[in-house]
């Protein structure tokens, strides 16, 4: 039974050999698609791969190179703050030893306005007694006179002799004064 | 065949297996060929599904490569993941070198060529993988078998026959003996098996779904519950040999192309081998 349905199948028509249309119509087929993938799906692919390795590509060089301007500019940022410190420290010495130099100045001017005031009041001061005693040199020679014309009443009207008497008053007097002081 | 034996041994009039005949739908124009006859016969169902799976496959890269963006919209995304598996692990991997990229179309034709004549044989109402018929695989095997050596002949003149046949460094004793095989081997047995092997997958595929669809038909049909009963088990059995056949479908594809990329890298290289 098995060997007859297997019979069956044999005796139908041999699987090997070909039918010329179907294989005519598939290399033709065949041909066709090949015609359309050499002629648009192939260049079109390629097409798009090789831009994208070059969109790919050309986006590294753009950041490499942005990467070496980002380190340049860093680079002269650094270099800047450096010379910036520098020269911020150069004015400050420069400030400082200014400072000391007006500090000195006004001390020196302040010195010299206290020591002309100090010699100004000392002039004054000497001009003021002589002032007043030759103001009182002749105040006290009237006094004197007078008092004594009152004493002795002898009139001393005589000016040149009482000026005579005052001076020589006077005269010992100050040399009283004088031994006074030096003694 | 244990399933087409089973009913037969138990049953009086038995279980007749529908024949190679039988896996074909008769001819929508009476003219062309039929099955098994050289010329004659009509335009069968699997010209027409050649000429769909041109179509077919013309038209989705036609659309997905039509609008090339840098960055791929889905569409162009699986037809460059196609285009590229094609290109680079097989044109790339194998032929290598800097001239792969002149047969990446061939390749890539190939390989979807056959893919899609190959899943047609799993589509429901569609059922039949066009290589299941000799004509397709031949055709296509000639293609190749033209392809790769003219390829040789073009790169090594007419020198490439012997680069081909008699290997280097073989004493002349040996070469008696080895120049025949290699004569055999590369210019009869490798265009043969590469179609062979193509169409032989398919029609086994097609024909175990063929015997499976009928045995459950003459099983129900019998009235026996218990024949009725053991066609589940058949069903169940068709079902995982669909699947299997669905993978072999893809891989013979994959195959033919390889085999395709490797007989064109000898033609190139033949005197390197």
């Amino acid at each position: 039974m098995l060997n007859a349905a297997i019979m069956a199948a044999e005796e139908g028509s041999n699987p090997l050999i070909p039918n010329l249309w179907e294989l005519l119509v598939t290399v033709v087929g065949f041909a066709v698609l090949l015609f359309i993938v050499f002629k648009y799906v192939m260049p079109a692919f390629e097409k798009t791969f090789a831009e994208r390795t070059e969109a790919i590509e050309g986006g590294i060089a753009k950041a490499e190179a942005a990467q070496a301007e980002a380190n340049a500019a860093l680079d002269e940022y650094k270099q800047q703050l450096v010379d910036a410190r520098t020269e911020a420290n150069r004015i400050r010495e420069e400030a400082r030893a200014e400072g000391a130099q007006i500090l000195a100045d006004l001390k020196e001017k302040a010195a010299a306005e206290s020591a002309r005031i100090t010699e100004q009041a000392h002039v004054q001061i000497e001009a003021e007694r002589q002032a007043a005693v030759v103001s009182l040199r002749a105040e006290v020679g009237t006094l004197a006179t007078d008092l004594a014309s009152r004493i002795v009443g002898e009139s001393l009207a005589d000016d040149a002799r009482s000026g005579r008497v005052v001076d020589r008053f006077l005269a010992d007097l100050e040399t009283s004064s004088s031994a006074g002081a030096s003694q | 065949m244990i399933a087409l034996a089973l009913p037969a041994a138990t049953t009086e009039e038995g279980f007749v297996a529908p024949t190679i005949d039988d896996t074909h739908y008769r001819d929508i124009l009476p003219w062309g060929g039929e099955y098994g006859v050289l010329l004659e016969g009509g335009f069968g169902k699997q010209m027409l599904l050649t000429i769909l799976s041109v179509v077919l496959i013309a038209a989705f890269f036609l659309v997905a490569s039509r609008r090339n963006q840098l960055v791929p919209g889905k569409l162009q995304f699986l037809g460059e993941s196609a285009y590229g598996f094609v290109r680079n692990s097989i044109g790339k991997d194998i032929i290598g070198g800097k001239e792969f990229l002149k047969y990446v179309p061939w390749l890539f034709t190939a390989f979807f060529f056959v893919l899609v004549n190959n899943i047609f044989g799993a589509v429901p109402f569609l059922q039949l993988p066009t290589f299941s018929h000799p004509g397709s695989a031949y055709g296509i095997a000639a293609i190749f078998f033209f392809l790769w050596v003219g390829i040789g002949l073009k790169r090594h003149g007419i020198r490439y026959f012997k680069l081909a046949v008699v290997p280097s460094g073989v004493p002349w004793y040996i070469l008696l003996i080895v120049v025949p095989i290699e004569i055999i081997s590369n210019f009869i047995v490798r265009p043969v098996t590469h179609s062979l092997r193509l169409f032989a997958t398919m029609l086994a595929g097609h024909l175990i779904v063929t015997l499976a669809g009928s045995a459950i038909e003459y099983m129900v049909m019998t009235g026996n519950i218990l024949l009725q009963g053991t066609s589940v088990l058949v069903l169940v059995g068709s079902v995982a040999m669909y699947m299997l056949e669905a993978l072999i479908m893809i891989l013979q594809a994959y195959v033919f192309t390889l085999l395709a990329a490797i007989y064109i890298e000898g033609a190139l290289h033949a005197d390197a081998h």
